[in-house]
């Protein structure tokens, strides 16, 4: 009982702090809002029986990468996003680019009334194989994360190095000359 | 009673007390911090609240919380007030994965051993090392919200500072990790209890000096203090990220970062000192008391090292901490991991 309680709390937080992310006209206060929707994601993760996955959601989103985002709109001194900006000749504003959007925000509710009349079948699933500790274990991550998925794994392991290189290149140029 | 109330009254007594002595480790450390400064400098140091100065804390927080608190007319109202929460938030919270005292039943009270500690997680290590980099965003908020240079170059610095040495800090904890496999502080702390050779404690100060001196040297750094207290350079920068903070909003960021330096070396005695391991008062079960004795060891060594060192240059903490401590620990981690290989530890 009171762990239904607490998923539909959680859930709840993250839903609904996910929503006001892109309400904000701040974005320190998206930022902040959307920290919080990664700490009730990582809360999601502990009642999964996924400690693991939780703290390293917490760790990687919600620590480093967020300390990042927030980094960046510090240093550009968080510019308000004023109304003036959003007039009819704005770009983004043309009728075509706003059908596109339509469009792409029409697919992804078709995608996840799929996904949620699925629910049950994938529930299943899991549950059947019913050992939520194997999954949750740090060795068996790791074991699946260095066999099965070696080349996934490596392969954005150098995908993010590459992006490394080319920021670093970026601003080397730019400093030397 | 029974044994299910019985024990649910003794865990509850067990956070309260952490708690307790949490909240009371800050003032111990204003005070400790304040005498051995003036010990150093040849001086007194506080002496006049109560004998030896020993109520000065309390005189500091009454006279803190009696203040006028004040907030700038152009900072930003919610994030201005929710920066020193979220600091101290986080400084409690991460204590919570710290286990500091063996199983214990209170002399037969309980049938089945109750843990010392707050919460016995399974990755506890991990757990504390989410939370304190959470710490950070009380820092990085009080400097922005307050509209102010200083702040906002302080609040700057801290996040900076802390990315850089929060890298060095995580692969030294994996090597520790390495050697006791297992993520749970609990284990690891177990896993060095008993001798070599019968008298060499086998704590893993001893197979891993590097990795602590490099924990030690990022504890500092991701803690904000001298010689790497960039954050508040008082020379350069007022007071850092607090400078328009007074009152009791002021004083959550000092204990906050106080209740951190207690954390990190509640972890460093956990992953490196062999916890409460230790000869003589173990047999009684007061191992928690060796736990306190190491952590007090590790926190005046962070005083000392304030006044013995001086501060930096900003380019020098950045080239240290990414030129020299990162690279360390990445060695030290691969030759842990050969070690653990090759001896199958």
């Amino acid at each position: 009982m009171s762990e239904t309680i607490l998923f539909y709390l959680l859930a709840g937080v993250a839903v609904v702090a996910s929503a006001l992310v892109i309400g904000q006209r701040n974005p320190m206060y998206s930022i902040m809002l959307l920290i919080a929707s990664f700490g009730a994601l990582s809360g999601l993760y502990i009642q999964l029986d996924a400690p693991f996955v939780a703290m390293a959601q917490v760790i990687v989103y919600a620590g480093a990468i967020m300390v990042l985002f927030l980094f960046v709109v510090m240093l550009l001194n968080a510019p308000q996003e004023d109304g003036a900006e959003w007039d009819r000749a704005h770009p983004l504003r043309r009728p075509g680019i706003g059908r596109f959007g339509a469009l792409l925000a029409g697919l992804l509710i078709v995608q996840l009334v799929w996904a949620l009349t699925r629910v049950n079948d994938v529930g299943g699933a899991i549950g059947a194989r019913g050992d939520a500790a194997a999954i949750s274990s740090v060795r068996a991550v790791g074991r699946v994360l260095f066999t099965d998925y070696v080349f996934a794994f490596e392969a954005t392991s150098i995908l993010i190095l590459v992006a490394m290189v080319g920021a670093v290149l970026l601003a080397a140029r730019e400093g030397s000359r | 009673m029974d044994q299910a109330t019985l024990r649910f009254a003794i865990q509850l007594a067990i956070i309260g007390f952490t708690f307790f002595m949490l909240i009371n480790a800050s003032a111990l450390l204003v005070l400790a911090e304040r005498k051995i400064m003036g010990f150093m400098q040849q001086r007194y140091g506080p002496y006049l609240v109560g004998p030896h100065g020993l109520l000065q804390p309390l005189a500091d927080i009454l006279k803190l919380l009696f203040k006028e608190e004040l907030r700038p007319k152009d900072a930003d109202r919610w994030l201005f007030t929710l920066a020193p929460i979220i600091s101290v938030t986080a400084a409690f919270a991460a204590f919570a994965a710290v286990p500091w005292g063996a199983e214990t039943t209170f002399f037969g009270l309980l049938d089945t051993p109750v843990k010392l500690g707050v919460a016995d997680v399974n990755v506890a290590v991990l757990v504390v090392f989410a939370i304190t980099s959470m710490g950070v965003y009380g820092i990085v908020l009080a400097g922005w919200s307050s509209n102010s240079k200083y702040s906002l170059l302080g609040g700057l610095r801290s996040s900076a500072q802390m990315i850089s040495y929060e890298l060095a800090y995580a692969t030294t904890l994996a090597s520790v990790i390495m050697l006791a496999g297992s993520l749970s502080l609990r284990e690891v702390v177990d896993a060095q209890s008993g001798y070599w050779l019968g008298f060499i404690p086998r704590w893993y100060l001893f197979l891993q000096p590097v990795g602590f001196i490099i924990y030690v040297i990022a504890g500092v750094a991701e803690t904000n203090r001298a010689p790497f207290d960039f954050p508040e350079a008082e020379q350069e920068l007022v007071a850092g990220y607090n400078t328009e903070y007074s009152s009791v909003r002021f004083a959550l960021f000092p204990q906050a970062e106080y209740i951190n330096m207690t954390t990190m070396s509640a972890v460093a005695t956990d992953l490196y000192l062999g916890g409460w391991h230790g000869p003589l008062l173990e047999r009684f079960g007061l191992g928690w008391v060796w736990f306190l004795i190491k952590v007090g060891i590790i926190l005046f060594t962070y005083i000392w090292v304030r006044w013995t060192v001086p501060r930096y240059r900003y380019d020098q903490l950045m080239q240290f901490g990414w030129k020299w401590l990162f690279p360390a620990a990445v060695i030290n981690l691969i030759v842990t991991a050969a070690f653990v290989l090759y001896f199958n530890v």
